[in-house]
């Protein structure tokens, strides 16, 4: 079947978010690996408050898209923007090492699929935590004590084990670890990749129930990257589809689910279903 | 043939062993290293008569510091008389014609390995440590690039995890010797493995005190005047070996950093680790006019 690449529907977004300003705003962000182009031109805006999912086969670009959301890779070209309180609105991109350090140990915290990537194995669990808080400056030792018991709980992970090294769990557990990590200093946007790939069904719904409940106590803002349409369904109130580094189609989850116009997210959610 | 037929006559080396150009170097890198407190400055080190990890880093800065007119003393876990201690003391003065002293108050250099002594040093003294490992990071980050990026951005999170780690394993921070420190609120540094006791001796010091590695190639410095703060949590405070109330077996002293000498019964008994301080308390008690300066410790609490 021939794939017709030029559709590419307006995005929608849900009423309550009509006259909101944009949290985050990613503008013609292009990057490439030698001949390999991850990204062209693709354009993003997240919502604050909302759940963003962003799907598509492996190697279309999630998360290279996702490790520019954290300002952990530069694009070739594009412009990012933060709509924080306490910063100037200016090109994230154009930031020295230390003030993206910076930012992103404030005010974006991140999943990583592979909890390796996130967690430091030798070190408790607690001081897993503690660490983002003595990068931010706390230099309270109670303090740090205290606020990593909370974004642990938060998380549900269980306390009596807060001083167990992550290399002791499970992976269900690490992957709280991970996300009590990333919320230890309640963050602006939480980014989420694959974060319950390789994990079992039952363990899977668990994790995505606090994440939920994540969303629905504290607002956070997620960007969700998955090829698992059953989680991004579940989690997600817009959708971005993406496919060889272009943003194909995105809309709200429920209409991109049930009327997809783009004849790959035809593809993606008829394979699925 | 002998020894002395294959080796180069005194006459015929530099002036303080190292040639010119190897002065120069290091002299540049510790102007730099002054410049920029507890920053690690690379330097090409040199061969010296002495195995590395015995002391040639604290060697060739001393070396290019010292002149005629210098007074040196080198002391080796606080003793002067030790073998290390004595053999450097002894090559320094004969390549360089400068003054060997045991006396704290009397040397212009004073070159340690592993403690500061116990007397508090003026503006015009000047202590080189013999440093085995420099990098404070180390532990957390064996990839040398990494850590450099990381003291560039000031980026100690992993090293206060590893204090953290310490306290909920043991209850208490377990770090004996070398405890990182702060130095003017911008690097941290590992002040040699000198023992907690001393690191408050750096902090607005009146002399300038050199760390360098020979091994690892890499010097540093504390400055005149300069605030040198042990890392600790704000509610755990920064305490120091509990020797106040331990006895100098020999010189009668109390109140300073002791060596533990285990006795056969399993009991213990302590010498004052700074040996020069308690041959002049020994040599004051049986009656001769002897000159101790003012010290760190008094009564065992640090009052500098």
């Amino acid at each position: 079947m021939s794939i017709d690449m030029s559709v590419s529907p307006a995005p929608l977004l849900p009423p309550q978010l009509m006259q909101t300003e944009a949290l985050l705003t990613m503008r013609g962000l292009s990057r490439s690996y030698g001949a390999v182009r991850a990204l062209r031109n693709v354009d993003v805006t997240v919502y604050p408050g909302e759940v963003m999912g962003v799907v598509g086969e492996s190697g279309s670009g999630k998360s290279t898209l996702l490790r520019m959301m954290n300002l952990e890779d530069t694009p070739d070209r594009g412009d990012y923007r933060l709509r924080l309180p306490d910063r100037d609105d200016c090109n994230l991109f154009d930031l020295g090492r230390y003030q993206r350090r910076m930012l992103c140990a404030h005010h974006i915290g991140i999943v990583y699929q592979n909890p390796h990537l996130g967690l430091l194995m030798r070190h408790s669990s607690s001081g897993n935590v503690a660490e983002r808080l003595l990068i931010a400056g706390e230099r309270s030792f109670d303090v740090l004590r205290s606020k990593a018991r909370d974004a642990l709980d938060a998380s549900e992970f269980p306390l009596a084990r807060m001083d167990a090294r992550p290399a002791e769990l499970s992976g269900g557990m690490q992957q709280r670890v991970q996300l009590a990590k990333a919320i230890a200093l309640e963050p602006a946007l939480l980014l989420l990749d694959e974060p319950t790939t390789g994990l079992d069904v039952s363990v899977q719904a668990l994790v995505l129930d606090t994440l939920k409940r994540l969303q629905r106590d504290r607002h956070i803002t997620m960007v969700l990257v998955s090829h698992d349409l059953g989680v991004i369904r579940t989690m997600a109130d817009r959708v971005l589809v993406m496919r060889h580094g272009e943003v194909v189609e995105q809309g709200l989850a429920d209409q991109v689910f049930q009327d997809p116009q783009h004849p790959y997210t035809q593809q993606l959610v008829h394979a699925k279903l | 043939m002998s020894l002395s037929s294959l080796t180069k006559p005194w006459a015929a080396t530099s002036y303080g062993f190292l040639d010119a150009s190897a002065k120069r170097e290091l002299r540049r890198k510790m102007l730099k290293a002054i410049a920029v407190p507890g920053c690690q400055m690379p330097y090409a080190s040199r061969e010296v008569p002495m195995a590395r990890g015995w002391g040639t880093g604290g060697l060739q800065v001393t070396l290019t510091l010292v002149n005629p007119a210098s007074t040196v003393k080198v002391i080796d876990q606080g003793a002067d008389d030790g073998v290390n201690a004595a053999s450097i003391r002894r090559f320094i003065s004969r390549v360089s014609g400068a003054s060997e002293t045991w006396d704290t108050l009397g040397a212009s250099i004073i070159q340690s390995r592993h403690r500061v002594p116990e007397e508090t040093l003026r503006e015009d003294q000047i202590l080189v440590l013999q440093v085995p490992n420099p990098e404070p990071l180390r532990g957390v980050e064996p990839n040398m690039s990494i850590a450099r990026q990381m003291h560039a951005d000031a980026d100690y999170g992993r090293l206060w995890l590893t204090l953290y780690e310490q306290l909920v394993r043991k209850g208490r921070i377990m770090q004996g010797a070398a405890y990182p420190s702060l130095v003017n609120g911008r690097h941290v540094m590992t002040p040699s493995p000198i023992p907690r006791w001393d690191v408050p001796k750096l902090n607005m010091a009146k002399h300038l005190t050199f760390l360098s590695a020979g091994r690892e190639k890499r010097l540093h410095a504390v400055p005149p005047y300069t605030k040198v703060e042990p890392l600790v949590f704000s509610d755990r405070p920064y305490r120091v070996e509990d020797h106040q109330q331990l006895v100098c077996r020999r010189s009668g002293i109390a109140g300073y950093f002791m060596n533990e000498i285990p006795q056969d019964d399993g009991s213990s008994s302590f010498e004052v680790s700074d040996s020069n301080l308690g041959i002049k308390a020994i040599r004051r008690a049986e009656g001769e006019t002897v000159d101790i300066g003012q010290t760190w410790y008094r009564g065992g609490e640090f009052s500098a």
